[in-house]
C-alpha cells in the first residue's frame, strides 16, 4: 500500500513511510497489533479496534476453562500520573472457546487484510495441543501465539510460565504444535526467568516460525496501609500477578536485545514480536531498532482505549519520514550491533558534564545529587566567584529580589567530573546539561583488551594502582 | 474550619476569596514542585519555611508532617498562607516563575494548614515548665510568635491584648475575603493550647505599667503595633471614616456596616485596596480611590492593584484631597486638587505639587481614610528609645530596657511592615528571650 502525502517543505508530493509488515508471513498494514489481553476479548472489541486502524489482533488466550475474580487489576501510580504500571491476575479468556472460535473466524472474514492471531494454551498433553490448533486453523485465523508466559493462575495448573520457564517443556510443546501447524506459530517468552535466550533456543530447536516477549512480569503492587490488606484486595488476600504497563519497557528491551544478540536465536532468522509497555510511537521506534519486527500493545489501550492506534502510526511515520526509511523492515534492528557488554566498552571515553547557564533555573538538584550521592564535581558559586557552601545566605535577608540575586550558580569542576550522567539525568531543563564528549586522553582500551593483554592489572589492587599511576587515571 | 469558633458576622460577598485546593489539586500542584535544594522560595520567606519539605510532604500525603514543618518555622502559617505577599515573596523566587507558572505554595500551605486545624490536630506537645515567666504584649502576629514560640520551651506565658479578641489585624484589619476572622482566632487558640495564657481588655499605659510587668515576669516582649490613622487635617474632617474601623466592621458586625453609593477612599495603599473591595462588594456604586501620587509610586502590591482594577474601582491619581463637603451632616462630597510630580522628597519618592486652579468636586456620599498608621506614641511613654520614631532594638530585638523585647509593626523603621516580618520578629525575639532566661538558669 503506498502512501502519498503533501511535501512539508516543497511543493509536491513524496512518498511517506510504508507501514506495513510480513511477519513469519503474517501480514498486517501497521506493524501495531492488540497484545493477547483483555482488549482482544471478543470480536466486538476487536471489529473496534479494526476500524480504529489497528494492524492486527492477537485474541486473548483461549484454551482450557476458567474461572475468574473479582478485584483483578491493580495500578502503580506515581507523581500524580496514573497507571505507570498494571497488574493483573486475570486468567485466560472465560468465554466458551465455540463462541471465541466463531467470533475470530467472523472477525478474520470481516477484515482480510488485518493480522488475526489466536494465542492458546492447554493443558500439556500432546492431544489437547493438537486439538486447540486444529480448531483455530480452522477459523482461518492467520497465526498462533503459544502462550507459556502467564505467570499467575495458570501456572498453578502446569500451564503458562510453568512451560515458559523450563526450556526443555517449551520445546516440547512447540514440537508438539508444529507437528500439526499449517500457519506461522508464535511462542511468546515469559521474562520471568533468569536466562529469557534459554526458553527462546528451546523454541528455536523446535522448529518455531517466531517469538514474542515479553509477557508480563511476577509483581505485587502493594499494601492498602488503612486495612493492611493487599492491593487489589480479593475477598481478603491477594498476591502475585503479571505486571505491565510504561514501567516495564526497559525491562522488555533488554530482553528483546539479549535475543538479537545470541548467536543461535540471531542465526535463526526467526521474527520476533516486541512487547512490553509500548506506549507511543517512539517506544515503538525503539523496540523496532532493537530487533522487534512486529509490535503488540495492551496497557497503553486500557488505559486510553483504541484510540491511541493513530498516532502510534502517526507518529512513527513522521519519524521514520524525518530519519529516510521507507519501510519497516529498514528499521528493524538497525541499532542492534551497538547493543554489547561491558567488557567491549572502551575504558578511555570520555564525557563531562557541562551546564548551560543561560538555561540553568537555579534548581540546584544538580548540586545535591553530585555532592550527595555521586562524585562532588559540581560548587555553588556566588556572585564574587568564590565557592560557597548551601544555606549560606543572611537568615535576615528574604524577598524575591535577594532570593534570586544572592543565589550562586551551579558549576561543574569538569578535571573532577567522571561523567556519570547522574545531574544530566534529574536537571529539569531540557538541553541545560550536556554530557560533552571530550578527546580521550588514554589510548583506546576495554576490559576485556586488558584482560587479555595485562591480566595481573585486572586481578591486583597494587598493579591496578601502577597501571593508573602509569595512565594518568586519578580517581578522587 | 473551626467548628468551635462559630463566626457569621462576615457577609457573604466577603467570604474568603480562594476555595481551598482539592485534595488532587493540591496533589497536582505538589507533584509540579522541582524539590529546589537550599530553595530561593525559602529564602525569599521571611520566616524561612523549608517550602520544598513541606510540599513534599504533601505530595506523599504526610499532611500532619507538612503542617509540623510549616509551623516550625511559622506558628501563624493559616494566616500567611493567606495574607502573605507571595508574589514579591517565595512565589516570587519560584524557578519556575520565569518561563512557567510558578507553584502556588500559598495554597499549598493552607491545604496544610487547614487540614491540621480542621481534625483538630495538635503538632507540638506540652513542653516541660521552666518556671521561667514571660509577659507578651499585643494579640498581633508578632506577639502571638512570641508567646507561641516562648511556651514551646516551657515558659509561662501571659499574652495581654487591649481588645475583645486577640490576633491583631488578622483578626479586626485584614479583608474577610483574604483572612476570615475564624482562621485568626483558630490560630489563637493554638498558641493558647501551647500553654499561653491570654487576658484580653488588658492594655499597656492603662492598666498595665511596664514596670509592673518588669517586676513580675522575667522577659517582656512588647508587640505594639502602630497608631491610629493620622488626621487628614482638612476641612470636613469628622464626616471622614476610618479605613481599619470600616475593615473592622465589616468582620465584626458585617451586617451592621453601611456602605455608601458614592464611596470615596482616600489612599492607595493595601488597607485601602481592602476598604474600596467592601465598598464595591457591599453595594457601592461608584467607588473611586484617591491618591496624590500616581501607580508607580502606591504602597499597594502590584497583585492588589490588579486585583481592585478588575473588581471595578475607579482611581483618580495625582488628587488631593482639600475639603469633605458636607450638608447638615450628610457627605455630598470631597474637594480635590490636582498634583503634578516634583522633586523626589525623603522618601525616594517625586514629591506631589498641587497644581493652581485645578479644584475639582468628586460626589461622595462615604469617605474613608486609609493613609498608613500613626506610630505608637507608647513607646515614648514608655520611655523606650526611639529610632525614626519606632521603638529602637538591637540585632537581638532588645530594646534600651534590659529584658525587655519587642516586634512588629512597632520596630519597622526599615522595610515594609507585613505579617510575615511580625511572626519573624516574635520568633527570633523568643529565641533571644529563651537564651537570656537558660542562661540565667
Amino acid at each position: 500500500m503506498e502512501r502519498w502525502r503533501r511535501g512539508r517543505f516543497t511543493k509536491g508530493w513524496w512518498r511517506v513511510a510504508d507501514l506495513s509488515i510480513n511477519f513469519a508471513g503474517i501480514r498486517s498494514p501497521n506493524p501495531f497489533w492488540l497484545a493477547s489481553a483483555p482488549p482482544s476479548n471478543s470480536g466486538a472489541q476487536v471489529h473496534r479496534a479494526f476500524e480504529a486502524g489497528w494492524g492486527g489482533a492477537v485474541w486473548k488466550t483461549i484454551g482450557a476453562p476458567v474461572l475468574n475474580v473479582s478485584n483483578r487489576y491493580g495500578a502503580w501510580h506515581y507523581g500524580g500520573q496514573k497507571m505507570l504500571a498494571i497488574n493483573n491476575v486475570e486468567l485466560i479468556s472465560d468465554r466458551p472457546l465455540e463462541q471465541n472460535l466463531q467470533e475470530i473466524k467472523e472477525v478474520k472474514r470481516a477484515w482480510p487484510d488485518r493480522a488475526v492471531i489466536v494465542s492458546a494454551m492447554v493443558e500439556s498433553k500432546p492431544e489437547a495441543w493438537h486439538e486447540i490448533i486444529q480448531k483455530i486453523q480452522d477459523t482461518g485465523a492467520d497465526g498462533i501465539e503459544l502462550n507459556y508466559g502467564c505467570p499467575h493462575g495458570m501456572s498453578e495448573r502446569g500451564m503458562g510460565s510453568a512451560v515458559g520457564q523450563v526450556p526443555e517443556y517449551c520445546e516440547q510443546i512447540t514440537g508438539w504444535v508444529m507437528q500439526v501447524a499449517k500457519i506461522p506459530v508464535i511462542v511468546k517468552l515469559t521474562p520471568n526467568i533468569s536466562n529469557i535466550v534459554m526458553p527462546a533456543r528451546a523454541a528455536v530447536a523446535a522448529g518455531a516460525n517466531a517469538l514474542s516477549l515479553i509477557n508480563t512480569i511476577n509483581s505485587i503492587i502493594g499494601v492498602d496501609l488503612d486495612t493492611l490488606e493487599m492491593v487489589p484486595n480479593i475477598g481478603g488476600k491477594g498476591g502475585h500477578g503479571g505486571y505491565a504497563g510504561p514501567a516495564v519497557k526497559p525491562i522488555a528491551l533488554n530482553m528483546l536485545s539479549a535475543l538479537g544478540t545470541d548467536s543461535v536465536v540471531a542465526k535463526s532468522g526467526l521474527p520476533i514480536s516486541g512487547m512490553g509497555g509500548i506506549s507511543t510511537w517512539s517506544d515503538a521506534a525503539e523496540f523496532l531498532l532493537l530487533g522487534a519486527s512486529s509490535l503488540q500493545v495492551c496497557t497503553a489501550v486500557m488505559h486510553y482505549g483504541f484510540r491511541i492506534i493513530e498516532d502510534l502510526c502517526d507518529g512513527l511515520s513522521n519519524w521514520m519520514d524525518e530519519k529516510g526509511f521507507q519501510t519497516i523492515p529498514e528499521v528493524v534492528g538497525k541499532s542492534v550491533h551497538r547493543v554489547s557488554d561491558f567488557k567491549n566498552f572502551d575504558l578511555s571515553f570520555k564525557a563531562v558534564a557541562r551546564i548551560d547557564q543561560e538555561k540553568c533555573i537555579r534548581c540546584d538538584l544538580c548540586y545535591v545529587a553530585c555532592n550527595d550521592t555521586a562524585h562532588q564535581c559540581i560548587d555553588l558559586i556566588a556572585k564574587d566567584g568564590s565557592v560557597v557552601p548551601p544555606g549560606s545566605y543572611d537568615v535576615r535577608s528574604n524577598g524575591k529580589e535577594e532570593a534570586v540575586h544572592q543565589r550562586p550558580m551551579v558549576k561543574v569542576r569538569e578535571e573532577d567530573c567522571v561523567g556519570c550522567r547522574l545531574c544530566f539525568n534529574v536537571c529539569p531543563v531540557e538541553h541545560c546539561i550536556t554530557m560533552v564528549e571530550e578527546k580521550p586522553e588514554r589510548p583506546s582500551v576495554t576490559w576485556e583488551e586488558l584482560t587479555q593483554k595485562q591480566r595481573d592489572v585486572t586481578e591486583d589492587w597494587e598493579k591496578m594502582k601502577e597501571y593508573r599511576a602509569k595512565m594518568g587515571i586519578h580517581i578522587h | 474550619m473551626n467548628e468551635n469558633v462559630a463566626w457569621s458576622a462576615e457577609r457573604e460577598a466577603l467570604k474568603e476569596a480562594l476555595p481551598p485546593l482539592t485534595p488532587h489539586e493540591a496533589l497536582v500542584e505538589a507533584t509540579r514542585c522541582l524539590m529546589c535544594y537550599d530553595a530561593p522560595c525559602t529564602h525569599a520567606c521571611p520566616t524561612h519555611i523549608d517550602i520544598p519539605k513541606f510540599i513534599k510532604k504533601i505530595y506523599t500525603g504526610n499532611l500532619k508532617g507538612s503542617a509540623r514543618t510549616i509551623l516550625e518555622s511559622n506558628l501563624l502559617g493559616a494566616t500567611c498562607a493567606r495574607v502573605c505577599p507571595v508574589q514579591e515573596l517565595c512565589e516570587g523566587a519560584c524557578v519556575l516563575g520565569s518561563e512557567h507558572k510558578p507553584i502556588a505554595i500559598g495554597r499549598l500551605q493552607r491545604f496544610a494548614m487547614d487540614y491540621v486545624y480542621g481534625k483538630g490536630v495538635n503538632i507540638f506537645p506540652k513542653a516541660a515548665p521552666t518556671g521561667k515567666k514571660v509577659a507578651v504584649v499585643g494579640g498581633g502576629p508578632a506577639g502571638l510568635s512570641c508567646a507561641g514560640e516562648l511556651a514551646k520551651r516551657g515558659h509561662e506565658v501571659t499574652l495581654f491584648e487591649k481588645r475583645n479578641f486577640a490576633g491583631g489585624l488578622s483578626t479586626f484589619g485584614i479583608i474577610g475575603l483574604r483572612e476570615p476572622v475564624v482562621i485568626a482566632l483558630t490560630e489563637v487558640e493554638m498558641i493558647e493550647r501551647l500553654g499561653v495564657r491570654v487576658e484580653t481588655h488588658r492594655e499597656i499605659g492603662k492598666d498595665l505599667a511596664l514596670t509592673d510587668l518588669q517586676s513580675k515576669f522575667d522577659a517582656v516582649f512588647l508587640g505594639l503595633g502602630l497608631g491610629a490613622t493620622p488626621n487628614l487635617g482638612i476641612a470636613g474632617e469628622e464626616q471622614v471614616l476610618d479605613g481599619l474601623e470600616y475593615i473592622e466592621k465589616s468582620k465584626m458586625e458585617g451586617h451592621a456596616l453601611k456602605v455608601g453609593k458614592n464611596v470615596v477612599v482616600i489612599g492607595a495603599g493595601n488597607t485601602a485596596i481592602d476598604c474600596a473591595t467592601i465598598a464595591k462588594r457591599l453595594g457601592g456604586q461608584h467607588v473611586t480611590m484617591i491618591y496624590r501620587r500616581t501607580a508607580n509610586e502606591m504602597t499597594a502590591y502590584p497583585h492588589e492593584y490588579e486585583f481592585i482594577k478588575k473588581e471595578g474601582v475607579r482611581f483618580e491619581f495625582l488628587s488631593q484631597p482639600i475639603r469633605v463637603l458636607a450638608k447638615n451632616g450628610v457627605t455630598e462630597g470631597v474637594e480635590c486638587v490636582r498634583m503634578s510630580l516634583g522633586q523626589k522628597d525623603a522618601s525616594g519618592r517625586p514629591s506631589p505639587v498641587p497644581v493652581e486652579g485645578s479644584h475639582f468636586v468628586i460626589p461622595a456620599d462615604q469617605v474613608v481614610k486609609a493613609i498608613g498608621q500613626e506610630k505608637t506614641s507608647l513607646a515614648s511613654r514608655l520611655s523606650l528609645q526611639l529610632e525614626r520614631g519606632y521603638i529602637a532594638v538591637d540585632e537581638k530585638l532588645q530594646t534600651s530596657i534590659p529584658g525587655v523585647y519587642a516586634g512588629g509593626d512597632c520596630i519597622r523603621a526599615r522595610g515594609s511592615a507585613s505579617t510575615v516580618m511580625a511572626v519573624q520578629d516574635g520568633k527570633m525575639a523568643a529565641r533571644a528571650i529563651h537564651e537570656r532566661l537558660v542562661a540565667r538558669g
